[in-house]
């Protein structure tokens, strides 16, 4: 649906993305996930025609965003970064602005109009200006004006920023209950909201593609070393002695003494063995009795760090 | 209604929804009401070049007042991003701006039509003479906003936009005061590309074709390169 072949844009000398190319199909939801300053909003606003690429082509079902952008303009509902709006309008007459100016016709059609106010939960301040909303709701009339005229593609840049928790977790739910029949890009720095609403994920940094792939694979291909964390009393020493022997596990990374008799005792694993059952015998063996054993994962935390050399994230 | 009118709606709406059309036409109508009634016992005419003399001059000022904001706060609020990725070719998007920013300022000029009226009960106005003065006026108008469009295109910051429609404009307005300073030929050419000489012109009643193509031609060219200006974002 979506097709980038070696896309690349310059800002004047400065490089802003570098050769991407990927390909979108009709109906998923794809995150473009990266730091600020990755390049992901330069290629959304190419894919919406607002800026050209310095060399490249982005086809939308086989319409070039140079060549027929009015046509492409059509099927793409985008809400730019931080929402911006009419600030003097209200909220009705806004959506209608953007519906009639899409129509190229001022009769607008109420229905659809009432339908995303319903969609969006703008009921209760359709005749407030824009300027009196909170910041919320503007990220939810940003989204109504992209859906008035019930796009196929849906590109939303960072569109929960600014937000409080539960609008945050609203606008979530209402972006993996609009993935189900449309094929959306989101753009966000959040990991987890990329993780809770998309079926894919492309990392990018610094202007390149870094990981491509559902939040599972990359979860399994970037599984690097694991990690085993056990509390345990009684006839600690010895135990501690001798687990380094047990098959798989690579090292102590710390041991933390919780009471005089108890202790949590942190084990760095080799990749595709699992120790525990040998951890679980050993302590038996050794009369030592295991009150926590628990294996943690590379999340996609880790590995966003380790691709984007970033330390910040929310 | 097409897409330039919804824009041209929009737009004229919200001069209305904030104070600025309210100032221009209460200004505007002050200034040159004071302005051309104070003088209109001395010259003892019942016409009305005094006030299309001071209109042209007052409307040196108001038109990039006018104009001032239609890309620069687009721009400044992002909004541009939104317009500009509807699926609205690029012209259209000048052409609605243009028009309601054009129909407020037209608005205010048919509001100073109450000073015929008012010399229409004490003399006899030539009628076709203030025909021509109010066409010419539109015309001169219409220059005046396309260079005010162009130079808001090419900023986000309105004072910049409004300074330098205003220099530009002062620029065209003063051509033809210049002329007696140049040799022949340069005066020719400077003359016929200011403003003032064209209307004075129109003015006197006389439509020629050669005064028309100019100031359409500059109408065009001015917004011609706003278009451009707009396309420049595109540019590799």
């Amino acid at each position: 649906m979506i097709s980038v072949q070696n896309l690349t844009k310059y800002y004047g000398t400065s490089l802003a993305v570098d050769n991407i190319s990927f390909d979108i199909a009709k109906g998923t939801v794809v995150g473009f996930l990266g730091p600020n300053g990755a390049g992901k909003s330069t290629t959304v606003r190419i894919i919406t025609c607002y800026l050209a690429p310095t060399s490249g082509t982005v086809q939308v079902d086989d319409n070039d965003v140079m060549t027929e952008s009015l046509e492409v303009r059509k099927k793409i509902g985008y809400l730019p970064e931080s929402a911006p709006l009419y600030y003097d309008m209200n909220v009705v007459d806004h959506i209608k602005f953007v519906q009639s100016m899409r129509q190229g016709s001022a009769v607008s059609n109420g229905h659809r109009v009432k339908e995303v106010i319903d969609i969006c939960g703008l009921g209760g301040v359709i005749r407030k200006n824009v300027a009196e909303l909170s910041k919320g709701y503007r990220q939810r009339l940003g989204l109504a004006q992209a859906l008035v005229h019930d796009p196929e593609i849906l590109i939303l840049d960072e569109p929960t920023v600014g937000l409080d928790p539960n609008q945050i977790i609203e606008i979530r739910n209402l972006i993996t209950e609009l993935g189900k029949e449309k094929t959306i890009i989101l753009c966000s720095h959040i990991l987890p909201e990329v993780e809770a609403t998309c079926g894919r994920v492309l990392i990018i940094n610094e202007g390149k593609i870094v990981a491509d792939g559902t939040p599972a694979e990359l979860q399994s291909s970037f599984e690097g070393k694991g990690r085993i964390i056990i509390q345990a009393k009684n006839n600690l020493d010895p135990f501690i002695e001798k687990s380094t022997q047990i098959a798989g596990i690579e090292r102590i990374v710390q041991t933390r003494t919780i009471t005089e008799n108890l202790k949590e005792i942190d084990f760095e694993t080799v990749k595709g063995i699992d120790p525990r059952e040998d951890i679980f015998r050993l302590c038996i063996e050794n009369q030592t009795v295991l009150l926590e054993m628990k294996r943690e994962e590379t999340s996609l935390e880790d590995i966003f760090r380790q691709l984007t050399g970033k330390e910040q994230l929310q | 209604m097409n897409q330039i009118l919804v824009l041209a709606k929009k737009e004229f709406r919200s001069y209305f929804d904030s104070p600025v059309a309210y100032v221009v036409i209460t200004l505007f109508l002050i200034i040159a009401g004071w302005q051309f009634s104070s003088t209109m016992f001395l010259n003892n005419t019942a016409d009305l070049r005094a006030l299309f003399s001071i209109t042209k001059f007052i409307l040196l000022f108001f038109i990039p007042a006018v104009s001032m904001r239609l890309f620069s706060e687009e721009k400044r609020g992002g909004t541009l991003e939104i317009l500009m990725t509807l699926p609205v070719k690029d012209w259209k998007l000048v052409m609605g701006k243009f028009l309601a920013a054009y129909a407020l300022i037209l608005v205010t000029l048919v509001l100073t039509g109450i000073h015929y009226i008012s010399i229409s009960s004490m003399g006899n106005p030539d009628f076709g003479a203030s025909m021509g003065g109010y066409i010419g006026l539109a015309l001169v108008v219409g220059v005046y906003l396309s260079i005010g469009i162009f130079t808001s295109s090419l900023t986000e910051n309105q004072i910049v936009a409004f300074i330098m429609a205003f220099v530009i404009i002062f620029i065209f307005f003063m051509l033809d005061k210049l002329v007696f300073l140049m040799p022949g030929f340069l005066a020719n050419i400077l003359e016929f590309l200011s403003i003032d000489y064209h209307y004075n012109n129109i003015s006197r009643g006389v439509i020629d074709s050669r005064n028309l193509i100019y100031y359409f031609s500059m109408i065009f060219m001015f917004l011609f390169l706003t278009v451009q200006v707009l396309e420049s974002r595109k540019w590799k």
